[in-house]
């Protein structure tokens, strides 16, 4: 088996910063709005570049969902950016009404998602938006999982048609993926392949479960690691061939259990091909403030938790 | 030169789409859609420069017009079937399964002349001013129309748009209130009153104007002046009073029949009231 290298560390929402920067370069549709966060997601470079395609919208998120409503109806492309919270659950009919329903070409760029966002606390670490995006009709969601693949991901949404919610985050996390890695929509991402367990991961946790992938492999499991950057449209043909290899499966990610990745999957599986899961996801609970590590630790989002769920998941094999 | 007594014809039979779409499903709302009939026919058939037969999502080189109040639907289908957006038989769709004509007015079912969905309240301004930015990024000087409700003005993010667009002066949008004190549960002023109204506006920004929206003149020539003030650094509304139920005496008056549709005996009675101008649907 493979052990991926770390080839620096980075914010993810740096990489959104440089995507963004890079797709205002390429087309001249693009537009950026953001509500008094641009120095967090990193858009000034964007709004430094592109003034008269940049707008500040103030602490006023409703508005900023409509009016890039507004905008994509003139042949624009926006990216709102804001926290993850007040992306979906504080402007949820914003979105449900002006820009799902009504199909416009707006990108949701959301950071500070997840327990990962740390001191803030609660109040700001939403673990319940990839649910809510999921669940409209039409909505693409995509969770990444290192600056690169951020990165990447920001320039491919441009060409996408249809609305697209993009989660990231805030704390400096390893960067494993290639920088020249093209990024497909709505396909996994095989990152090692196994025959024992396939953990199916997302977002921050997708680092953590290849760490989980070395310990397994020396004890004696091997595991099939694959990224579902993409959680809807779920790449289901991805899921079901490897889950026809492996037997079981461990979903990995920092969103609650009800609505997120392993929700996705599970199902997936009861309606294809019944297998025994394990999900590593928050249960039910709020977050609190804390460090970053400290707080995966604590809420059982860590390599171990992965490990311990892939030995449970692999005893439970028929 | 404007046919204001043509307009007014026009307006009547609208007033009569109206109140048959309604009766058709026994479902809808009368009351405002009676309300700003003539509004929507001044709109669409004098002021807006549009191009009905060829219609864009985009509309690069026409006005756009944005119904934020969306209730409204039955007085905006009628005028944009009338002025040529789509055939006049399919108002006989209204609220029906299968129809382009939902309830509440939305792209999902590819209606030409509708640019995004409305309903769910207070969402229509922020949207307009979007698009009237995107005009401005395109270098097209055409100019965005919304129309809201006045008790819509209680949700917030109306007032979120209003300070957005005079802070960065989005001066090629005209709003326009609906300002017939009703709403579902009874009066404006009894239910959360909006005080002084055109203070309001004022303090935040906007250039100003108020009109009888029940006079076709009077529509025309404020739509007009309005229009003077766009381009000058500054949003303009209009606050336009008018009668919930204008034209059909039993439903003025009252907020009852702000979404409650008539039976057979009130469809009847209201017809008689509405003359046949310009040939049912």
């Amino acid at each position: 088996m493979r052990e991926y290298q770390i080839l620096g560390h980075a914010d993810t929402r740096s990489g959104f910063g440089e995507g963004l920067l890079a797709v205002g370069k390429q087309n001249p549709d693009v537009v950026a709005l953001s509500a008094d966060l641009t120095d967090s997601l990193k858009m000034d470079a964007f709004a430094k570049a592109f003034p008269d395609r940049f707008i500040q919208v103030g602490i006023a998120e409703a508005n900023m969902m409509s009016m890039a409503a507004g905008l994509a109806i003139g042949g624009k492309i926006p990216y709102t950016g804001t926290f993850a919270n007040f992306s979906t659950g504080r402007v949820y009919d914003q979105i449900r009404q002006c820009i799902a329903y009504s199909g416009k070409q707006v990108k949701i760029c959301a950071s500070h998602a997840g327990l990962t966002l740390g001191e803030d606390g609660a109040t700001h670490q939403i673990l319940e938006d990839i649910g809510l995006m999921k669940m409209l009709p039409g909505m693409t969601v995509i969770n990444t999982c290192d600056f690169n693949q951020t990165k990447a991901a920001t320039i491919a949404i441009a060409s996408h048609a249809g609305p697209v919610y993009l989660r990231f985050g805030r704390p400096k996390v390893p960067i494993f993926i290639a920088p020249d890695m093209p990024f497909v929509i709505g396909k996994g991402l095989m990152l090692q392949e196994g025959n024992d367990v396939t953990i199916f991961a997302t977002g921050h946790l997708v680092w953590k479960a290849l760490q989980a992938g070395v310990i397994l492999a020396q004890k004696g499991i091997s595991a099939e690691i694959i990224n579902i950057h993409t959680i809807k449209p779920l790449d289901e043909e991805c899921v079901i061939r490897s889950v026809q290899k492996t037997g079981c499966v461990v979903t990995a990610e920092e969103h609650q259990r009800n609505g997120g990745l392993g929700d996705s999957i599970a199902q997936c599986l009861a309606l294809h091909h019944p297998t025994p899961i394990e999900m590593i996801a928050v249960n039910d609970q709020f977050g609190e403030s804390g460090k970053p590590e400290e707080l995966l630790v604590k809420y059982h989002l860590n390599t171990p938790d992965i490990v311990a769920a892939a030995e449970r998941v692999v005893g439970r094999k028929i | 030169m404007t046919d204001v007594k043509g307009l007014e014809r026009m307006a009547t039979q609208v007033r009569r789409d109206i109140i048959r779409m309604i009766h058709q499903v026994s479902s809808g709302h009368p009351g405002g859609s009676l309300g700003c009939a003539d509004l929507f026919v001044a709109l669409y058939f004098d002021i807006l420069r549009h191009h009905p037969e060829q219609f864009t999502m985009q509309g690069k080189g026409e006005d756009l017009f944005f119904l934020s109040n969306g209730h409204l639907s039955a007085a905006w289908y009628s005028v944009l079937a009338r002025s040529g957006y789509f055939p006049l038989n399919e108002l006989a769709t209204f609220r029906k399964l299968n129809t382009r004509l939902q309830g509440h007015p939305t792209t999902h079912e590819g209606l030409p002349g509708v640019r995004v969905a409305s309903g769910s309240l207070g969402m229509g301004l922020s949207v307009a001013i979007g698009a009237a930015l995107s005009k401005k990024m395109n270098k097209d000087p055409h100019l965005v129309y919304c129309l809201t409700g006045d008790g819509e003005l209680q949700e917030g993010q109306v007032w979120e748009a209003a300070l957005f667009a005079a802070a960065k002066k989005v001066d090629n949008l005209i709003a326009i209130v609906d300002y017939n004190g009703k709403q579902i549960d009874g009066p404006v002023d009894e239910v959360v009153s909006l005080g002084d109204l055109k203070a309001k506006w004022l303090a935040f920004g906007w250039e100003t104007l108020e009109m009888n929206g029940n006079k076709m003149e009077e529509v025309i020539s404020t739509l007009r002046e309005a229009i003077k003030h766009t381009g000058k650094g500054k949003p303009v509304v209009i606050l336009m009073k008018t009668e919930m139920g204008f034209g059909v005496d039993f439903m003025m008056g009252t907020h009852k029949w702000h979404g409650t549709a008539p039976n057979d005996e009130q469809a009847r009675r209201a017809m008689e009231q509405l003359e046949e101008t310009e040939g049912d649907y």
